[in-house]
């Protein structure tokens, strides 16, 4: 769909530089095509329609043949504008190019005047100038260039500043080089580009400009007509002739649309992120297409459980497996942590949840998710919007960017409420204030009035904690929550969390790449690696005989529980990229006990009880964990 | 925030100043006697020697920008030899028009521009967000003056729903209905290329912030998706595309001057272009620099709007 929305954007970008092509082409070769002359007036023949006898396009209110007038006009508006466009890139480039260039009280002073021609709404300045010149072609060319030259003023000196202090240019400078043969041999050349797409975004402007002054009566005086001032004076025959009228301003739409075909198509192509097809918005839920059989709910004890879970994204070509199978689940009052550096999937497994995954490119293909006996993969978008917040609430990282800027943090939180509870507004903020309360911000009547960014992190990730709290969730999925505070900070939000819990009874997930964090919180841990689970059971005695070559060393990075911010890459080597996982266990090319078959087939998740390792050589004998 | 707005108010002085220096300096451009050629083809001895009294034109450049700028502080804009007619008065009477004309038409762009933008990103790669993208790049390739030619084709003369031209109002009476039917189609035609432009740029302001991690907030918390577009992400996106609004004014401003030829409508456009004609240049002066400055004004009303939306500007 993407791929074929981009080939159509270039298919109308060529259809624009086709047409643009052919006009150009026909302005050309005007003189030489045997075409009656565009001045000669036959006032027995007025206003004939188009197909008429030798005037293919009829002729004008004094009888003069259209279709020469077109295409002679034509010539001319296109010159003018190249003409326009042209002196504005010259004059503006060099404004730009000396006040980039030397800086200081020269630039300032220059782009004060820049700045000040830019606060005028173009036309005026452009009549002004034409006032005073008086009417004219070529008087409405130097008004139109003038009003373009703060423009390229302002790109090129843009570009300037950052070429002037550049190595070659000091080293030029050094070697004793005058300012001109700098900025002409070290500067120029590195603008012109530059120039040259300013150039091109604003022809199709121009040539629009200088038809409208013409159109005036401002532009081109008779007999002399360019597409402008022959709309102008067929304007008065609109009504009884509308042929006339019709002939020139089609001609400019068209040349103005090819133009403006062909700048968007280069644009794309010059923009990277549109490229890439990076500009998509996420859809409301995750996209489903799930193959393969529904697995069951497997235990019916726990309040979520995810089964043979399986997110991917899909970029172009590739399919990135981000979550390649997971088996979680979680019972009220029970804190799961899910464990694993960055790209473990670890964040995707949490937001297929509740289809959060963005999507486009995410997409759920295969397993469940099961809430309190229900299959939520695939369940209509408005049931599943009705659960979240509702019966499962996440806590995200950084809640800087979580949180809306420009919303205060109260309004925030009441919205969260009366999403699923038709309350009024005082007593939603009544209960705001006793959810801030609760999670332990200080003067909350007052705070309940702040913006995100009067906050402290802590402050803020309480705001959402809060905020995943009010509506009283059965689960809490919480990802790396603490991840982006300072270590006081982080234990007091843990304990908060804890307390939380043991008080309402919550099933909480935490997604963390701290297994300091994990022994402070969690009854259970699963460790994930590229997308898959390759130990559970638990934490204590995950913590006390690591079977998986990989938890073993990712806890052997924490020198002290609870130590703060720990990062994973004390592992040599990278996980490896999931859109093209070799078979058997996706550890081995880092992992010091890999031998010929581990790398042969898939390895099953497999221990007694609630311990459960994926590995053929595992560090420890399995026992049997206690919860 | 009053101090906030007088103090954008301050910043604009050197600019309304530099409005009035660049105009000055334009119009000291035109070759030969001043007198002769403000006055152009109304250049009578009498004529002459009162202008030359009023704008001190024997007097070297600098004291002239000083005694016409006093002039104007004074609210003297001059005597159109044209119209015979102070040029305050004038200005201010057609500029009554233009007013109502383009800001009918900006709210439209804005309105119609947002609304577009919002759908479009909203359905990106749907059908509405490719019917949308294809008319928004029609209305900014067509020529507005074109634009009204053909409305008139086609809605006042073949389909009869609304007049050619002729309001009432110029002559005084006439009537809300009366004005409001004659404003339809000149607004509607101006607002075209502008809400082009506005829906693009809205289209864009919004795929960016949909990607944000606060909107996944907002559906994660279950909120409406109606409300998570048009609430959460508008609001943000509304950072982005009220500086855009202020730019739009102007074109909108600009584009104004061909619609009320086509319309014949009675505003500062027209009023300025039929100066340049008959050479009556104090005219086009007043008329120039009044409008300069009402456009530095709304841009400033503009900002200060914009610390109202985000409070993370200081004010
Ligand atoms: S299966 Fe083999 S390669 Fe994988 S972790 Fe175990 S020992 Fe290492």
């Amino acid at each position: 769909m993407q791929f074929l929305t981009l080939l159509m954007r270039n298919r109308l970008a060529a259809a624009g530089g086709i047409v643009l092509s052919l006009v150009v082409l026909l302005a050309l070769v005007t003189p030489l095509l045997p075409l009656a002359n565009p001045d000669v007036t036959d006032t027995a023949n007025r206003f004939l329609m188009p197909g008429a006898q030798g005037h293919l396009l009829g002729t004008d209110h004094l009888g003069r043949d259209l279709l020469a007038r077109l295409l002679h006009g034509t010539r001319l508006s296109l010159a003018v504008g190249f003409a326009a466009a042209f002196f504005a890139a010259f004059f503006g480039a060099a404004i730009g190019i000396i006040a980039g260039y030397f800086g200081g009280r020269t630039d300032n002073l220059i782009m004060r005047g820049v700045d000040m021609l830019m606060a005028f709404p173009y036309i005026l300045l452009a009549l002004a100038i034409v006032a005073a010149l008086g009417p004219g072609l070529t008087n409405a060319l130097i008004a139109v260039a003038a009003v373009n030259i703060p423009f390229f003023a302002r790109n090129i000196r843009g570009v300037t500043v950052g070429l002037a202090h550049k190595e070659f240019v000091d080293a030029a400078r050094l070697a004793g080089l005058g300012h001109t043969r700098i900025i002409l041999t070290e500067i120029l050349p590195n603008v012109i580009p530059v120039i040259v797409i300013a150039m091109s975004t604003t022809i199709g402007w121009m040539i629009l400009e200088t038809a409208g002054l013409s159109f005036l009566g401002l532009g081109s005086q008779p007999p002399q007509a360019d597409l402008g001032s022959m709309l102008g004076e067929a304007r008065g025959a609109l009504i009884t002739n509308p042929h006339t009228s019709i002939v020139p301003g089609a001609m400019i739409l068209v040349i103005v649309m090819g133009i403006n075909l062909l700048g968007d198509g280069v644009r794309d192509a010059l923009d990277p992120r549109l490229r890439s097809g990076a500009l998509t918005r996420p859809m409301p839920a995750t996209r489903v297409e799930r193959k393969g059989t529904i697995p069951d709910q497997g235990d019916g004890e726990a309040v979520l459980s995810l089964r043979q879970l399986q997110t991917q994204f899909h970029v172009k070509n590739r399919i990135y497996k981000a979550v390649g199978g997971v088996d979680l689940k979680v019972a009220p009052g029970e804190c799961l942590g899910v464990i694993g550096e960055s790209g473990s999937g670890k964040s995707v497994t949490a937001l297929s949840v509740m289809g959060l995954v963005a999507s486009p490119p995410g997409v759920i293909t295969g397993g469940a998710v099961y809430f309190q006996g229900e299959d939520l993969v695939g369940a209509p978008y408005e049931h599943l919007r009705s659960l979240r917040g509702d019966k499962v609430a996440y806590i995200f990282q950084d809640p800087l960017a979580t949180l809306h800027p420009l919303y205060k943090v109260g309004d925030q939180l009441i919205e969260a409420i009366r999403v699923h509870h038709p309350v009024g507004r005082s007593e939603a903020r009544a209960r705001a204030v006793a959810l801030l309360k609760q999670v332990r911000i200080p003067n909350a009547e007052s705070r309940i009035d702040s913006y995100p960014h009067e906050m402290s992190g802590g402050m803020r990730q309480r705001v959402g904690i809060a905020m995943a709290l009010a509506n009283d969730p059965e689960v809490i999925i919480a990802d790396e929550p603490t991840t982006a505070l300072d270590v006081t900070v982080q234990a007091q939000i843990l304990s908060l969390l804890d307390e939380l819990r043991r008080e309402r009874g919550l099933a909480i997930v935490f997604i963390t790449h701290d297994f300091g964090v994990v022994a402070q919180l969690c009854d259970r841990v699963a460790v994930m690696y590229a997308g898959r689970i390759v130990e559970t059971g638990p934490t204590e005695a995950v913590l006390n005989a690591p079977a998986h070559p990989y938890t073993s060393r990712l806890i052997a990075c924490v020198p002290e529980l609870g130590g703060g911010r720990r990062r994973l890459e004390a592992i040599p080597g990278l996980p490896p990229a999931v859109d093209r996982l070799e078979p058997g266990c996706a550890f081995a090319p880092r992992c010091l006990k890999a031998s010929a078959a581990c790398r042969e087939g898939d390895i099953a998740l497999e221990g007694p009880g609630m311990r459960a390792v994926r590995c053929i050589h595992p560090e420890a004998e399995l026992e049997e964990g206690v919860a | 925030m009053t101090g906030y707005i007088l103090k954008r108010l301050l910043s604009a002085v050197p600019v309304l100043l530099g409005i009035t220096v660049i105009v000055f300096l334009i119009m000291a451009l035109i070759p030969g006697d001043p007198a002769l050629a403000i006055l152009g083809a109304y250049a009578t001895p009498e004529n002459v020697a009162k202008i030359n009294r009023d704008l001190g034109l024997d007097a070297p450049l600098v004291a002239r920008y000083f005694i016409w700028l006093g002039n104007m502080l004074t609210g003297d804009f001059g005597t159109s030899f044209s119209l015979n007619r102070p040029v305050i008065d004038e200005v201010l009477d057609r500029f009554s028009a233009t007013l109502l004309l383009a800001g009918t038409s900006f709210l439209l762009c804005t309105l119609l521009g947002i609304a577009a933008g919002v759908i479009s990103a909203a359905k990106q790669y749907g059908w509405a967000d490719k019917g949308i993208t294809f008319a928004v790049l029609l209305g900014i390739s067509i020529p507005s003056f074109f634009l009204g030619m053909m409305m008139i084709l086609i809605f006042a003369v073949e389909l009869r729903w609304f007049p050619v031209s002729g309001m009432k109002m110029a002559y005084g009476g006439g009537g809300f209905a009366d004005v409001a039917n004659h404003l339809v189609m000149p607004a509607f035609a101006l607002a075209v290329v502008a809400t082009g432009v506005v829906a693009r740029l809205s289209r864009s302001a919004m795929l960016e912030v949909l990607r944000q991690d606060f909107i996944r907030t907002a559906r994660a918390k279950g909120v409406r998706e109606g409300r998570v577009v048009w609430g959460h992400a508008l609001r943000a996106a509304m950072v982005g595309i009220i500086p855009v609004l202020g730019i739009q004014a102007g074109f909108v401003l600009s584009g104004a001057v061909y619609i009320e030829m086509v319309f014949q409508w009675p505003g500062v456009g027209r009023m300025l272009v039929d100066a340049i004609l008959k050479r009556d240049i104090l005219l086009v002066q007043g008329g120039v620099v009044f409008v300069a400055a009402c456009y530095v004004l709304f841009n400033i009303a503009v900002d200060v709007a914009q610390s109202l939306l985000d409070p993370r500007i200081k004010t």
